[in-house]
């Protein structure tokens, strides 16, 4: 059997993938000095980024129908609080808060996805009003900025420090001549988990390809016999539980509940599927390339800060800048093919 | 089959045995009385009373239907009859308003809420516009909703493409069922429709106008697949515009008007101008010769001259020259250039070499609105795309090309507005609500009559009409063919595009021929549909 | 007000319905919600309150409904586009690195337009993406969402520069003698302004036209990609206007925080205005309507004594209602309970 052929969705996750190596080799060139050829720095930004990772996985998934979620931000700043709020000042277990934030992600998507697929709103409209409502939720709950200490719960507490260590070989010895150990937090196997269960669900079940086929043309999955309002429904589901879960990570990362928390973060994950190769008009990309969007995007702001001179907004520049590259590769792609036809 | 062994000519209009051998066995109507009779009495589906309302519309009024197990069943009308209408209540697209459907073995009266509901009870579809996922491969869209799956329920891809490659080369249509959809052309991807809806199991194969994005091979395949269906006990209800093709293949008729349901005839007891006459609901004159005698004396001012214009990859650089009054045809197969051809002398599509000049004019063409300041219009061959803007009203689709014409900033008042409307309306017979109903609620044969005023409104001396006639129904073709005619006497000059060699014999005065991108032949004078025919094929008649 | 409704007929309708509920339940919660007064030489009043702050929404919402209308599609750039056309005109004005300055390097009414022209530069580059390279509007704007701001922050220097020069505060509260807030006359201005070219040109038509079906447009005459590209500079030189009356209110170029999630209402002025993001057929009058409308719940909101950050909770409840209450699905179902069509549910059920 023929493979396929390379079309330019390949092409375009190779150029993604290729050009993630080019920026981190640069960067291992330029920063040398700096420590940032190390192994733990690419381990780093995966640490930094585990929750983004699991954002973009569910962003993708909701693109791919065609529609967009622009609550998780708020979402993950909600959860955040949710877990500060219970853990740190209330002292509860935190099995059941993580059960129960889980939860509100289901009951979350489900409320969106019902908007969205059986009132036939906006996707848009819809999801700005549950960035709205989380947001204004995470301010009812607390306006202070709390966290979570060993004191407060030592269970969550060990979680979050817990260290995954890397074989040796892949670390470098300090300037003392000790060996440091590569390591990997608890959070980073939970993302990477996510991408990998996200990426059978989308290539081997009849629910990813019916995602592709409602981005595709919505009417024609309709006539093929899709259930097309509830795989939309679903779509919104999961995004809003991998969002929790993404949440989850990001808690375990800051030990912190704000208001402000993870401010933007729907655009940066909207950004790293598209960078990924997803299409906003749906139908087109894979958790792979946001994989790949989102450790650009991490290496940018490493980059950034490893410089320490360069102001913050020079990492925003640098991701629009990539953005731009990657959207009119995109159209000139589309170009070609329609040239052919 | 792309290009391969088709013999013919896209038209529909010819004679029986050049269908291929599949046809030549013999008359459908023989098939229907010897080896379908035992069939006879299994009802497959009934649908009886069926009413449904739009706002405004009276689609369904009392239709009904009878679909037996084993036969071809085509569904006639004009445009406007309910035809679609009828098939998409019974898919489940619309619900219904009043009636009762009733399918053989199942004891209760039934309704579909989706299609897939419809799948269920054995009822699958092929509508006329495409209705699969270009995103998706050709062995997806096959499979989708019922893949195969693993021993771990996991979708089970080689199974899927291999068992897709093997529906596909069944059907001898030579495709890699790995690559997306997109990459094969609109034939390709109905015949795949197609094929898919045969996989389904179904025991209801309804075909929405499948033919007219077919060409002649392709066609003459589904014909043999019909037949092949129909010989496994399946009932096809089959939709085409193309009366030809019902007495090719199908054993009855049933025909509707108005929503209302006229009568079901077997295809032996009704003679083509019956048939008509019954769509119609008037005596018709048989698609009567309606070209004046003798033909109207084109005078010898040019109006269009074009010399070596080419557009690249898709069309060779060709002349042609149209003079005033008068009505040229261009012909060829379907992707023979037609279409390019006149694309390329409006401005669409922008010609790379070449001049156009315009009543002696030169006229360097950037955007259509170049070509319409000069005096052309163009009616282009998809109206949906191409045409329609669907959700503005009918006044607003007909004054549009005026208003762009004068510019942004002289707004037509609304009187005026209203005025040329409710002309077009009248003058064309448009069948709408009020001028404020929006396009898109009108039947196909009304659209295309909207675009028209569009264009009549600009007076325009040169007016390109790709395919007007297609997917509409018998009454407005030849009403379009007098119109045709009607402007020509008056001084315009038309360029005539249409599938159906009669109809461009019956108006044109000269004839273009393509082939494969390039301008290859010009036949005027004594032109039959055999002589035509023979250009367009290429060979011995050059 | 009977007058609008009169042009624009039912379209109008819901929009309205919507803004006179939030302004009744202000009524029943607070009796002297409508009344005002004279303080100083100037109007106080929650209606003027609202007609005040809900200046920059609206103006943002008269070029979001074209930009909507024409491609289909959401311009998410006009917040940092408010913020970089602010701190432009503050560079200018005051000069780079400065923290804090009472007198002005240029004359200060250059400086304000030079701010609209970025605002109109980033909407010819937001235009060129979508009309001539066929990106998709939303992630189009995403580039200039992400890095306008972050421009203005660089031009800035990282800090806000405060513009302490009296005519320089008169655009974003009051004109010296004049009663009326400025912003409520800027406001006016674009809207009378958008309202007379729709009026007096086709532009609406060649827009609606585009949005619905671009091909058959082009082919009939409207040059599509030039009439999306207009929509983009249109709605760019607003989100410029907007900029600079955000940063006249507070005499500061705050790179951060001026035009702060500005783009979100502009869009759900346009969806509450009951205009399809779909693009296609708009409304400008309902966007209008509809970006007082959510100034309304803002001010309700603040009188109700509910915090800014609480605040959103309400918002997304009372957007969740408008626009389920306008969704065609909702109404369809509704009409079926209200017994119209209570025969054909029970065959339904009887199926």
């Amino acid at each position: 059997m023929k493979r396929v052929s390379i079309n330019s969705n390949t092409v375009l996750l190779l150029i993604t993938i290729g050009l993630f190596a080019a920026m981190y080799a640069a960067g291992c060139v330029i920063y040398a000095d700096k420590g940032f050829s190390h192994f733990q720095t690419f381990l780093n930004v995966l640490i930094t980024n585990a929750g983004l990772i699991c954002v973009a996985c569910g962003m993708t998934c909701v693109m791919l129908t065609g529609g967009i979620d622009i609550s998780v931000g708020s979402l993950i700043a909600m959860d955040c609080m949710i877990l500060a709020y219970s853990m740190g000042v209330k002292g509860y277990p935190c099995v059941p808060m993580l059960v129960f934030v889980l939860a509100i992600g289901l009951v979350f998507g489900l409320v969106q996805g019902f908007l969205v697929a059986y009132m036939e709103i906006q996707p848009f409209i819809v999801t700005m009003a549950g960035m709205f409502f989380a947001r204004g939720m995470t301010a009812v709950i607390s306006t202070a900025q709390l966290s979570i200490t060993q004191q407060s719960n030592p269970q969550y507490y060990a979680w979050a420090n817990a260290k995954i260590e890397l074989p040796a070989f892949l670390g470098y010895m300090n300037n003392k001549g000790a060996v440091i150990v590569p390591f990997i937090r608890p959070t980073v196997v939970i993302a990477l988990a996510v991408v990998a269960i996200i990426f059978l669900v989308l290539r081997y079940t009849k629910f990813g390809r019916s995602l592709y086929a409602v981005g595709g043309s919505e009417s024609s999955a309709k006539m093929m016999g899709l259930d097309v309002r509830r795989t939309k429904l679903k779509a919104y589901v999961l995004s809003s539980f991998l969002c929790s879960i993404g949440g989850i990570c990001y808690s375990l990362n800051t030990m912190a509940g704000a208001v402000q928390q993870a401010k933007g973060f729907e655009m940066e994950a909207i950004a790293s599927s598209v960078i990924g190769g997803t299409l906003l008009t749906g139908g087109v990309g894979n958790v792979i390339g946001s994989l790949f969007g989102v450790l650009i995007n991490g290496t940018i702001n490493t980059l950034v800060i490893t410089n320490g001179k360069l102001l913050s907004s020079w990492a925003n520049i640098a991701t629009a800048a990539l953005l731009c590259f990657f959207i009119i590769l995109q159209s000139v792609f589309a170009l070609i093919k329609e040239r052919k036809k | 089959m792309q290009s391969g062994e088709k013999g013919g000519s896209v038209f529909q209009n010819r004679p029986f045995s050049q269908y291929g051998e599949a046809f030549c066995a013999g008359p459908s109507q023989l098939i229907y009385t010897e080896r379908v009779k035992h069939m006879e009495d299994q009802i497959l589906l009934t649908m009886r009373n069926v009413c449904k309302a739009f706002p405004g519309v009276r689609a369904l009024e009392n239709a009904q239907i009878t679909l037996r197990k084993g036969e071809i069943h085509a569904l006639m009308g004009e445009n406007g009859a309910g035809k679609s209408t009828l098939i998409k209540v019974l898919t489940g697209v619309y619900q219904f308003d009043s009636g009762e459907i009733r399918i053989q073995g199942i004891n209760e009266p039934v309704i579909n809420r989706s299609t897939l509901e419809a799948q269920k009870n054995g009822i699958a579809t092929v509508y006329q516009e495409i209705n699969l996922c270009p995103n998706l491969s050709v062995a997806e869209n096959l499979f989708i909703g019922r893949e195969p799956k693993s021993r771990l329920g996991l979708i089970d891809w080689r199974t899927m493409n291999k068992r897709a490659k093997k529906i596909m080369d069944d059907l001898d249509i030579d495709v890699d069922v790995t690559l997306t959809l997109e990459n094969y052309s609109l034939a390709v991807q109905q015949m795949i429709a197609i094929a898919r809806a045969v996989d389904m199991d179904c025991r209801i194969l309804i075909l929405d106008e499948p033919t007219s994005s077919l060409d002649d091979g392709e066609v003459a395949k589904l014909f043999k697949l019909m037949l092949r269906l129909k010989e496994e006990g399946v009932g096809i209800i089959f939709i085409t515009h193309f009366l030809e093709q019902v007495y090719m293949v199908c054993d009855r008729i049933t025909v509707l008007r108005n929503g209302r349901f006229v009568g079901e005839y077997g295809v032996g007891e009704m003679p083509r101008v019956k048939l008509v006459a019954a769509m119609l609901g008037k005596d018709f004159d048989d698609l009567a010769s309606i070209k004046p005698e003798g033909g109207a004396a084109s005078s010898e001012e040019v109006v269009v001259e074009a010399k070596g214009l080419s557009h690249k990859g898709k069309i060779k650089p060709f002349d042609f020259i149209i003079r005033k009054g008068e009505v040229v045809g261009v012909t060829g197969l379907l992707g023979s250039g037609r279409s390019e051809m006149v694309r390329c002398i409006y401005g669409a599509d922008r010609a790379q070499t070449g001049t156009l000049k315009m009543k002696g004019r030169e006229l360097k063409a950037k955007a259509p609105i170049d070509s319409i300041k000069a005096g052309m219009g163009f009616l282009p061959d998809d109206r949906k795309a191409d045409g329609l803007i669907g959700d503005l009203s009918v006044r607003e689709n007909i004054i549009l090309a005026m208003q762009a014409r004068e510019g942004i900033f002289k707004t037509l008042p609304p009187s005026k507005q209203n005025e040329l409307a409710d002309k077009f309306i009248e003058m064309l017979r448009i069948k709408t609500a009020s001028r404020e109903t929006p396009v898109s609620q009108l039947s196909g044969g009304n659209q295309q009559k909207v675009i028209l005023a569009r264009w009549l409104c600009t007076h325009p001396d040169f007016l390109i009409l790709d395919e007007p006639t297609r997917g509409i129904d018998v009454g407005t073709k030849t009403e379009f063919q007098k119109l045709i005619l009607k402007f020509a006497s008056e001084g315009m000059s038309v360029v005539f595009i249409s599938s159906e060699i009669e109809e461009m014999l019956r108006t044109c005065s000269r004839m273009c021929v393509m082939r494969d991108g390039a301008k290859v032949d010009e036949i005027e004078g004594d032109m039959t549909q055999n002589s035509v025919m023979a250009a367009i094929a290429g060979g011995e008649a050059k | 007000m009977n007058r609008l409704r009169g042009v624009t007929k039912k379209a109008l309708f819901l929009p309205l319905i919507c803004l006179v509920l939030v302004l009744l339940l202000n009524m029943i919660k607070d009796p002297g919600f409508f009344s005002i007064a004279i303080n100083n030489g100037v109007l106080y009043g929650r209606l003027i309150d609202i007609l005040n702050r809900g200046s920059e929404i609206a103006i943002l919402a008269v070029g979001q409904t074209l930009v909507v209308a024409a491609s289909a599609g959401t311009d998410i750039s006009v917040g940092s586009v408010m913020s970089l056309s602010a701190c432009f005109c503050s560079v200018l004005l005051a000069g780079y690195g400065v923290n804090s300055t009472d007198t002005f390097r240029m004359p200060m009414l250059a400086g304000m337009l030079s701010g609209v022209f970025v605002g109109g530069v980033c909407g010819a580059v937001n235009g060129s993406l979508v009309s001539k390279l066929k990106i998709q509007p939303m992630i189009a704007t995403l580039i200039l969402f992400t890095a306008a701001r972050a421009v203005g922050l660089l031009l800035c220097n990282n800090q806000i520069t405060y513009l302490r020069y009296e005519p320089y505060k008169y655009l974003g509260n009051f004109i010296p003698g004049c009663p009326v807030p400025t912003p409520i006359f800027v406001a006016a201005a674009v809207i009378s302004a958008a309202f007379l070219v729709l009026r007096k040109t086709s532009l609406g038509l060649y827009i609606q036209s585009v949005g619905i079906n671009n091909r058959a447009a082009r082919l009939l005459g409207i040059n599509s990609a030039r009439i999306c590209f207009l929509c983009y500079v249109i709605c760019g030189l607003c989100a410029g206007i907007a900029g600079i009356v955000a940063s006249s209110r507070i005499y500061s170029a705050d790179s951060n925080n001026i035009g702060l999630y500005y783009e979100l209402d502009a869009i759900l002025a346009v969806a509450l205005g009951g205009n399809s993001l779909g693009g296609g057929k708009f409304n400008m009058a309902a966007s209008v309507v509809g970006a007082y409308t959510i100034q309304a719940i803002n001010t309700t909101l603040l009188a109700l004594g509910i915090s800014t950050d609480q605040a959103p909770v309400v918002k997304a409840i009372i957007v969740v209602v408008i626009v389920t209450i306008q969704s065609p699905v909702f109404r369809a179902w509704v009409l079926s309970r209200t017994g119209r069509n209570r025969k054909a549910i029970k065959e339904g059920a009887g199926a």
